[in-house]
């Protein structure tokens, strides 16, 4: 079946119920995304589907034929990083890393949704994201930060910020 | 024909000053706030369970706000009506209410200055509360923190915006009295029976209403309706696959959840939680009474309920699949879904309330509609904040409405062995678009003010 990751079209020769995850990691070798419980509960997994964010440990791939799958991969590159991705490597905003994918998709499609969310809107729209090392401090400044690179990220690329 | 008309005109003329004495209440005069010290701590501790039962909090509560300072919006089939403040505070509260004010609120829906309260105040179940227990209700009220908030004005279309017409309202609907109880019956049962049609005006959500928003007296808890959730029937006509017993409705009071029949949600979900702070004995005395509602089950229900249990403990994740049949008709599409995104949970046989409760025994796929399964589909149960709590990923963002259309055809199905609801493609797509609003709220907890526990925590 066709996939569309990051705004490359795939054919990916798998199960229809197999979870997106499991096609990302394994098939399109985007690593990004990681496994935690499998269930939902943890956010790890998190990408977006057609701008929202879901867990794509339990989004079997014969439900998104035609719609737009962007991951962490999708928000920039190492070299050109985006407002988002810039906002946690300026905010040192990880411990051991695990959860930080996930919740940068999370926290995009939030602000991609309302570049204008409050504190309190963010952080109760992180809720489902969980952190075990207790980064969150970092993570919600990391996120507030992005807020305003996102808004100026036409007028200056990150890249030439930094 | 002159006499005649004014014949006409004089005894229109004496309706109308009927009519008027009947609508008009005087107001009652503003009496100085009482103290705390006004009041024994045992009255205030009581007057804390009652507002429990009561669930006032959730109405006269903004998330977030000010515990009882009220501005929260109800949404009604008529407009927005928005709580009133009943803190303490002498100016926007309840400060000047005497104890007679309170009482001829609860009792007759009438606020002090005299002027009619709309029924969204359910006084048509207040009006059955003991004196004595208004007098608690009374004293825990006036010893909360008193909080200077104006409640925010009725969004009401004319003529409903004048709270005269109430009175023509209360004629016709409000069956005015203190709750009567019934000799044949035992001690507990009556108990049940007062906690339920009284403060816990249970009626007001599992009852269904006219054209005018009055309970339907001969649809007695026969199912209704509570901000965008289906309040199911408490009577034979649960929907609930095991029946219900008086131990296993006390286990879900208690602790909001019950193996058979899974986690309270929805605005239950704060009844549940609410009720944790009543005694052991009232929570029993309101299943005993809602077991007799139900009544005896026939040997037919009991007999799908034993099947129910059966089929649900044979669930097994390891062999669970779909069954491989490649037809295409909606609930065929369903299973193929079911068994890629559900079944992780909800075949897992994971213990409740945090493993996903099996749906063989799901009284939402049983009901007389799919509301509350679309639902919880779509929104899931959010996480409590800062505590454990049962949770469920909606799925909004993942499925469309043709392939959620097709897993409800799959779930009704397999799990109800009913036909499909002919009314799922357009309540899924008011559901989804908020046309219909639905409050998504977390599982078994009462999530308002900072500080709307019991009478012990100041």
């Amino acid at each position: 079946m066709k996939l569309t990751v990051n705004g490359t079209a795939h054919e990916v020769d798998a199960d229809p119920s197999t979870p997106l995850l499991y096609v990302l990691r394994n098939d399109l070798g985007l690593n990004g995304a990681k496994f935690g419980c499998g269930l939902g509960q943890c956010g790890a997994c998190t990408v977006m589907v057609d701008g929202k964010a879901v867990f794509s440990c339990l989004t079997p791939v014969m439900l998104l034929e035609d719609r737009e799958i962007k991951t962490v991969e999708g928000l920039g590159t190492i070299d050109n990083p985006g407002p988002m991705q810039t906002a946690f490597i300026e905010e040192q905003a990880a411990q051991c890393g695990y959860c930080i994918p996930g919740m940068m998709m999370r926290a995009q499609s939030i602000l991609e949704a309302n570049p204008d969310a409050t504190d309190d809107e963010l952080r109760h729209g992180l809720e489902p994201n969980l952190c075990r090392c207790g980064t969150h401090m970092r993570i919600l400044r990391a996120v507030s930060k992005a807020r305003t690179l996102m808004k100026s990220a036409s007028a200056a690329p990150a890249v030439e910020r930094a | 024909m002159k006499r005649l008309i004014v014949r006409f005109v004089i005894l229109l003329a004496i309706v109308a000053a009927g009519l008027f004495a009947y609508a008009w209440k005087p107001a009652i005069d503003p009496a100085t706030p009482p103290q705390r010290a006004d009041f024994d701590q045992e009255l205030i501790e009581k007057g804390a369970q009652l507002a429990a039962v009561g669930n006032c909090t959730a109405c006269h509560t903004n998330p977030g706000g000010r515990s009882f300072a009220g501005s929260f919006a109800m949404p009604t089939p008529f407009g927005i009506i928005y709580s009133s403040n009943i803190t303490p505070d002498p100016e926007t509260g309840i400060g000047q209410w005497s104890e007679a004010a309170f009482s001829r609120a609860m009792r007759e829906g009438v606020s002090r200055d005299g002027s009619h309260l709309y029924p969204a105040f359910p006084f048509d179940h207040f009006t059955r509360v003991s004196d004595e227990d208004n007098k608690a209700l009374y004293a825990f009220l006036m010893t909360r923190p008193a909080v200077k908030q104006s409640p925010l004005a009725n969004e009401l279309p004319f003529p409903l915006n004048i709270r005269f017409v109430l009175a023509g309202w209360k004629l016709l609907f409000f069956d005015e009295g203190a709750h009567q109880n019934v000799a044949s019956r035992s001690d507990e049962w009556n108990r049940g029976a007062y906690l339920v049609d009284g403060l816990g005006h249970c009626g007001a959500c599992h009852t269904p209403r006219n054209a005018f928003g009055a309970e339907k007296p001969d649809a007695y808890l026969a199912g209704g309706e509570a901000e965008g959730w289906s309040a199911f029937a408490l009577n034979e006509a649960s929907p609930a696959p095991v029946p219900w017993t008086a131990d296993s409705l006390y286990a879900y009071l208690r602790r909001g959840w019950h193996a058979d029949h899974g986690v309270a949600n929805g605005p239950m979900a704060e009844v549940t939680g609410n009720l944790g702070l009543l005694p052991d004995s009232d929570i029993r005395a309101i299943a005993v009474y809602l077991e007799s509602l139900m009544g005896t089950p026939s040997a037919e229900r009991e007999q799908r309920g034993e099947q129910a249990l059966k089929a649900a403990a044979a669930s097994d994740l390891v062999l669970a699949s779909a069954s491989g049949a490649q037809d295409d008709t909606p609930a065929a599409r369903g299973e193929t879904i079911y068994y890629a995104a559900c079944a992780t949970c909800h075949d897992s046989n994971r213990p409740q309330p945090f493993g996903g409760s099996n749906l063989h025994l799901s009284s939402a796929l049983n009901a007389p509609d799919p509301q509350n399964a679309i639902n919880v589909i779509l929104f899931g149960l959010p996480a409590a904040s800062g505590r454990q709590s049962s949770i469920m990923p909606g799925f909004a963002a993942i499925m469309n409405d043709q392939q959620m259309s097709d897993l409800l055809a799959y779930l009704r199905e397999e799990f109800a062995q009913q036909p499909n609801w002919d009314d799922v493609a357009s309540r899924l797509t008011d559901t989804r678009s908020g046309k219909y609003h639905v409050s998504v709220r977390p599982s078994d907890g009462i999530e308002r003010g900072p500080d709307n526990v019991g009478a012990k925590d100041q």
